[in-house]
């Protein structure tokens, strides 16, 4: 049956498909979808991690108990992961292990650009990569089998591009073979002392090799021969691309990017006059055929950064840019993503914006209010690094540092990397204020539970994370339990906490309002008492996407009294967006926004 | 139908339906014996950013990616997303717009100007250009979030591919609770005389 799926759909339903019965992640765009619809299938297991390196040890747990096991994650996750990573490449695998790793071309939503191929060189672990759906469904059975030939983990790499465009994929039978599960005792395989790890050392290097002879006949690396002018050697999306601007030339399709087929490389040289590598972000593969003296174009003339299309490569290969359609010689307001209406995030950061404090923030949704006009938070760099960040600032800054340093992560993000940064601020004492954005999800990912959820990503029920408790165990004695959509609250509460000396920690608690619209809650929506409103623009001040500012043209004046001279329009709330959190009534001075009376 | 690849860029807002309506499009060119590749970009554009989805058709298609220049339509669930994407349309290319304003964050604050004449400037580096109120028809006929399924019908109308295939599609795709509903949506735009 053909049927229409992502790439990351396509992963999930291959690896149900070769007998996969195991995978472990933590979300993470674009690599989410994979661990979510693969635990929708009958008889596998499958974890929310807390972390990625949880993930991964948790996957090497069930490998070595002779499960096939995959360990799901986005590119930075892999750099959370890179511990146990470096050294299961040592131990090898006993059933099969598979790393997917989902890098980011463009950052649509990460913090960095980088390049996970890297990471198959650095740590010796073979790497395969599909251009479409169909490829993914079937690169990640054979992921498996490569695997448990050779023993080793095996990277899958996706990007962006492929985990989220959809393309024809042909459902396959079920072919779900026994596992053969087991304790094995192995020291000297499975305990990476020096002794043992020295000799491992040297299996690692003859695996390489077996694999390098592998690469040369592994069927989805192909030359496919057009016009012998120009030879284009590329894999995964970056082939596509070529494939679709340049139908004639020659390809050498890569389905292994590493090791990399040499003998097939020289052969493919030679057959061409031009050779050029198709390939996004580092030039991985470009460096590898200029160390074996082969003359090729890359980086020369393709860009570094960002993903491609097959404008990009067509334009990059001739040297000419198209005309294109000129845009309208007028402003176009960008439309940047935006806090939820009633997001409960945003009461906390318009609170803490008038704190004048530093706000070191994290990775999640809250991040999006260091934009204008909330300008809440002041630095974003990893999963979990508010904490330390803030905790050294106020260790940098002394005396003068007391109270103006804040450090705010997501419920999720706290539990992925929080948790040692808040114990180092307990136990090396610093004044800085800890705030906890519990929203009971992992919002910015799509809502995904957690371990303070209360429910596994199975469904089940389980043992719900207490976070204020948490805090005390790590031993922060100054723990307080706000609501964010409470301004008068989460102020009074902010302003004590920061006045205190020593550490605090704040959890700042409120569902978020996807989850509370997912659970049917009751929306009561507010409205602007136009006969009210002095237009004196405070509300905007929140960035609700459901408040707007109507100007007076002409027509509007004729229906409402202005209430000072200078008054240039209104406040209006457009009640659909609505969701009711108050938060722009609790604002507006002068009482102008009241609940819709139905 | 030829060998060509044919590209279609939808744009809207977040929330208004177009991964659903880049999803019933591609579904109608599978059943119609083609093949397709559609892109976006979930994540961030789910909190009320812009969200574009390609869908590219044709005997075979290699990239879920068009490139600027080589967009044959232009679906456009907001007229501001109109003139954001406009330098991916080809030159014979044509463009159908909602005539709806959603004001980003900029706007809303009073910071910047939502362009005025939004369509005139699309007129006058394009030929042909479509202007309908879908989210109006869709209201009218019941149900304000059928505005997608409107505006297929207005696409369906530059697509050599049957009406009895659009429908089944259509019937496989929406539960029986609101299924002729969206069959009446569709009818609609897909008989709507141009208001152009």
């Amino acid at each position: 049956m053909k049927v229409l799926m992502s790439g990351n759909e396509a992963i999930a339903r291959g690896a149900y498909e070769c007998g996969v019965t195991f995978a472990a992640a933590y979300p993470g765009t674009p690599s989410t979808e994979i661990t979510e619809e693969f635990s929708r299938y009958e008889g596998v297991y499958a974890e929310w991690s807390p972390n990625e390196k949880v993930a991964l040890e948790v996957a090497i747990g069930a490998a070595l108990a002779g499960a096939n096991a995959m360990a799901v994650m986005k590119h930075v996750g892999v750099n959370v992961a890179a511990d146990p990573l470096f050294t299961v490449s040592y131990t090898g695998t006993n059933g099969g292990l598979v790393v997917i790793s989902a890098d980011d071309p463009s950052l649509h939503s990460s913090q960095n650009e980088q390049d996970n191929r890297n990471y198959a060189r650095f740590a010796k672990i073979p790497m395969i990569e599909p251009s479409d759906s169909a490829e993914a469904k079937e690169f990640i059975k054979l992921a498996f089998r490569i695997s448990r030939e050779f023993d080793t983990p095996v990277f899958l790499r996706s990007t962006t591009r492929l985990s989220h465009s959809k393309s024809v994929v042909d459902l396959e039978e079920v072919t779900r073979p026994e596992e053969v599960r087991e304790i094995k005792h192995q020291p000297q395989k499975y305990v990476m002392v020096p002794a043992n790890a020295r000799v491992r050392r040297v299996v690692v290097e003859e695996r390489m090799k077996k694999l390098a002879a592998f690469a040369e006949t592994f069927p989805e690396n192909r030359i496919e021969m057009g016009d012998p002018s120009v030879g284009i050697i590329a894999a995964g999306m970056a082939y596509s691309y070529a494939r679709e601007a340049f139908p004639g030339h020659s390809f050498l399709k890569l389905g292994m990017i590493h090791p990399l087929p040499v003998g097939m490389i020289r052969k493919f040289a030679e057959k061409v006059d031009k050779l050029y590598v198709v390939e996004e972000l580092d030039p991985f593969i470009e460096d590898q055929i200029r160390a074996l003296g082969i003359p090729v174009t890359g980086k020369a003339v393709f860009p570094y950064t960002h993903e491609f299309d097959p404008g990009v490569v067509e334009e990059s290969i001739t040297g000419e840019k198209r005309e294109l359609k000129p845009l309208p010689p007028v402003k176009i307001p960008p439309r940047p993503p935006n806090l939820c209406p009633g997001c409960p995030h945003r009461g906390l950061f318009y609170a803490l914006g008038k704190t004048k404090t530093f706000v070191a923030g994290d990775i999640g949704c809250y991040t999006l209010s260091f934009m204008k006009p909330l300008e809440g938070l002041h630095s974003c760099i990893c999963m979990g690094a508010s904490i330390g960040m803030a905790h050294g600032m106020s260790k940098a800054l002394g005396e003068p540092g007391k109270g103006k340093v804040v450090g705010v992560i997501g419920d999720s993000t706290f539990i992925h990397s929080g948790i040692t940064p808040l114990l180092n601020t307990a136990y090396n004492r610093s004044d800085v204020v800890i705030v906890i954005c519990d929203n009971r999800t992992t919002a910015m990912t799509g809502m995904q539970h957690h371990p303070a959820t209360g429910y596994t990503l199975q469904g089940a029920r389980t043992r719900e994370l207490d976070l204020p408790a948490l805090g005390r165990a790590l031993g922060i004695e100054n723990v307080r339990v706000i609501n964010p959509l409470d301004l008068k609250e989460t102020r009074a509460v902010m302003k004590e906490e920061l006045e205190r000396e020593g550490p605090s920690l704040v959890v700042a608690q409120s569902p978020c309002a996807l989850l509370l619209r997912k659970k049917g809650g009751e929306e009561k929506a507010f409205q602007v008492d136009m006969d009210v409103c002095t237009g004196c623009k405070v509300c905007l001040g929140l960035g609700c996407p459901a408040i707007s500012w109507r100007k007076f043209d002409g027509e509007l004046e004729k229906k409402i009294t202005k209430k000072t001279k200078k008054q240039e329009g209104i406040s209006v709330i457009d009640q659909d967006l609505c969701n009711g959190c108050t938060l722009c009534s609790q604002v507006c001075k002068i009482g102008a926004i009241k609940e819709v009376i139905s | 139908m030829t060998d060509r690849i044919r590209s279609i860029l939808i744009a809207g807002v977040g929330g208004q339906g177009v991964l659903k309506a880049s999803d019933i499009l591609s579904a109608v060119i599978i059943e119609a014996g083609l093949d397709v590749k559609k892109s976006e970009v979930h994540g961030m554009a789910q909190r009320g950013g812009c969200v574009t989805s390609h869908v590219r058709y044709g005997k075979r298609v290699f990239s879920p990616l068009a490139r600027k220049g080589d967009v044959d339509v232009l679906l456009s669930f907001e007229k501001l997303e109109t003139l954001r994407y406009l330098d991916y349309l080809k030159e014979e290319g044509r463009v159908i717009i909602n005539d709806l304003e959603v004001y980003p964050p900029s706007v809303n604050m009073g910071e910047a100007e939502y362009p005025e004449n939004v369509i005139d400037l699309v007129r006058d580096r394009v030929h042909a250009v479509e202007v309908l109120n879908a989210s109006d028809t869709a209201s009218k006929l019941g149900d304000a979030r059928m505005v997608n399924t409107v505006l297929l019908g207005v696409l369906s109308r530059y697509m050599e591919i049957p009406g009895e295939i659009w429908e089944k599609v259509l019937r496989e795709t929406f539960s029986p609770k609101v299924v002729e509903k969206n069959i009446e949506a569709f009818r609609t735009g897909r008989e709507k005389k141009d208001r152009s």
